[in-house]
């Protein structure tokens, strides 16, 4: 965790800033106006154009503020956020959303066109794309999530999952840096929810994409690269999701919970059996398993 | 109150180019009492049946008892208003229809609009705050000053005030922390449990279905697809699988332990600690076992 911060103080000074694809808050503190406490208290983090980080926490622990901060919807009263080394602020968000693209919980709130072609050129339309480019990206995003056969389709009449499906087109049609998923899953059935999350896993590895999910499922946040646990506003702790997740407890103790398979390995330990590392999903536990069953 | 749906069938804007038929020839019955999860992908038509139950909209065909009351396709139904006050709707986020300026008068608008009396009134919001865990400080702030978690329940709260027989929840822990969803879900259980009542849970949660219910319906593509007791349910994984439906992690889990192992250990509702323990004794018995 240290090392990140001693990375990229390290970086400034050498002014390599501007060609490091990355996102990096600064000592930000944020609240909504003079009088109300905190959302945010010095937050400090970096995340990499390749990486995959999830940010977690309590509802309250700020972690929507963030995503809100990242593009420029909402600006810090102290602290700095730059986005591949430039400064976020009034006059920089247009060319900042253009490289992250955000995905929010409800997405009867992000439709603007009256089909849902309209919808996705949306978003395009203002990044000035020409038109052929725009017909190729509206079929490669719509096929990206599964929605291709929808795209005369009006928004208002898809189900929910759907319609969360063409949001995340949009998104991918734009072609950005970096996509933050706020919640987007959440509303999606459990088959759903793992679709788009292969989906976005695709894009994220063939376009070399920073994916920043914020969310409360926590078989998500195992398959992330990086975990960034929020508390009262504040960074609670940076790690993988393995270090995260053994440090139970504590976890349940800021309103959040482990994964089922950290919670069996838990118990098995209580039960007798000595597991070699703290298993992150099914196939791991199985393997530990297997070992102490074939060895007896 | 029990419940029953009789060959029910309902069309969106029937006779147009949109003409969709959401349920098609739904039967199935909801003892008095009993806690009925409905599961099915998105667009199964769980929210239309839903809709069914305190009479929002009205079966194009077939019928729909709700204990004295009865929804008949082609009739007027006169009995809405009485329904409407036995059967309490937690829709999705409902805290997005507060609008009061204090929390005590947003749990109260509901039993107001029924005509209950003020001084009962005023009882029933302390105990739909307790029931719901708000703290009493909060009942005179504008409930847009609180945290979503904290809106969530000044919402069900207003549904508990409401004294309702029947408790329909529309995925009532979507957007909350896991701390927050196994909070809620044990507080609807808790109540479920003292007021006796009748409650139907529409969820993607199969974790949840499992832990609360007693009976489990799936929907698919309008039509009742199966149901059942939680475990004879999830006993069908394919059958699941064919909707798009998953079986509960733990489930999953040990049918894989059983197809990598051989060792069979299957789940009967026990908790973790206990399952622990027997497949730790199963695992340390090594090639004895099989």
């Amino acid at each position: 965790m240290l090392s990140y911060f001693l990375g990229n103080s390290e970086l400034s000074r050498g002014g390599t800033r501007m060609e490091k694809s990355q996102i990096e808050f600064r000592n930000v503190s944020f609240r909504y106006h003079d009088d109300a406490p905190w959302v945010l208290k010095n937050v400090s983090f970096t995340i990499d154009a390749d990486e995959w980080v999830a940010i977690i926490g309590h509802n309250g622990s700020g972690k929507s503020t963030i995503a809100k901060l990242m593009n420029g919807l909402l600006f810090p009263q102290e602290g700095e956020i730059y986005v591949s080394g430039q400064k976020v602020n009034p006059d920089t968000i247009w060319e900042i959303r253009e490289q992250v693209g955000m995905v929010f919980q409800n997405p009867d709130n992000q439709f603007v066109g009256t089909t849902v072609r309209d919808d996705v050129a949306f978003g395009m339309e203002n990044h000035g794309m020409s038109r052929e480019l725009m017909v190729e990206r509206i079929s490669e995003s719509l096929e990206a999530v599964g929605m291709e056969a929808y795209e005369r389709q009006e928004p208002h009449r898809l189900s929910g999952g759907q319609k969360q499906r063409v949001a995340i087109a949009s998104v991918l049609a734009v072609s950005p840096k970096y996509i933050i998923l706020d919640e987007a899953t959440a509303m999606l059935d459990p088959k759903g929810r793992k679709e788009i999350m292969q989906t976005i896993r695709d894009v994220q590895s063939k376009r070399n994409l920073a994916l920043i999910t914020i969310t409360h499922d926590l078989q998500e946040v195992t398959q992330a690269d990086r975990v960034i646990v929020m508390n009262q506003g504040k960074v609670w702790m940076q790690g993988s999701p393995r270090e995260i997740f053994s440090r139970k407890e504590q976890l349940i103790e800021i309103g959040l919970d482990t994964p089922f398979v950290s919670k069996l390995a838990d118990e098995l330990l209580n039960a007798g059996l000595s597991l070699s590392r703290e298993p992150l999903n099914h196939q791991e536990l199985l393997e530990e398993l297997w070992t102490l069953h074939s060895t007896k | 109150m029990d419940i029953t749906f009789d060959q029910v069938s309902y069309v969106y804007q029937p006779g147009s180019p949109f003409e969709h038929r959401a349920l098609q020839d739904i039967s199935f019955s909801i003892q008095s009492g009993s806690f009925v999860a409905i599961i099915g992908h998105t667009g199964s038509g769980k929210s239309t049946l839903l809709q069914h139950l305190n009479g929002l909209v009205q079966p194009t065909e077939g019928r729909v008892n709700i204990g004295p009351y009865a929804l008949v396709s082609g009739e007027k139904n006169k009995h809405l208003r009485e329904l409407r006050e036995k059967v309490g709707v937690v829709f999705q986020y409902p805290e997005h229809q507060l609008f009061e300026e204090t929390v005590a008068k947003d749990i109260a608008f509901g039993p107001e609009n029924f005509g209950v009396e003020q001084k009962e009134i005023e009882d029933r919001i302390q105990q739909a705050a307790k029931a719901t865990k708000l703290s009493e400080d909060l009942l005179e702030r504008s409930p847009f000053d609180l945290s979503g978690g904290q809106m969530r329940r000044v919402a069900i709260s207003g549904v508990l005030a409401m004294n309702p027989e029947v408790l329909v929840l529309d995925e009532p822990t979507a957007g909350l922390d896991p701390s927050g969803q196994r909070e809620i879900m044990d507080m609807f259980h808790e109540l479920h449990k003292s007021k006796e009542l009748t409650t139907i849970l529409v969820t993607h949660s199969m974790e949840d279905a499992l832990k609360y219910a007693d009976h489990i319906v799936i929907l698919n593509h309008g039509e009742v697809y199966r149901e059942g007791t939680p475990l004879e349910i999830f006993k069908q994984r394919e059958a699941l699988e064919n909707v798009q439906l998953d079986v509960p992690e733990v489930i999953d889990f040990l049918a894989k332990v059983e197809e990598k192992m051989n060792i069979r250990l299957p789940y009967e509702g026990q908790s973790i600690a206990e399952l622990a323990k027997e497949l730790a004794r199963m695992v340390r018995g090594g090639r004895d076992h099989e």
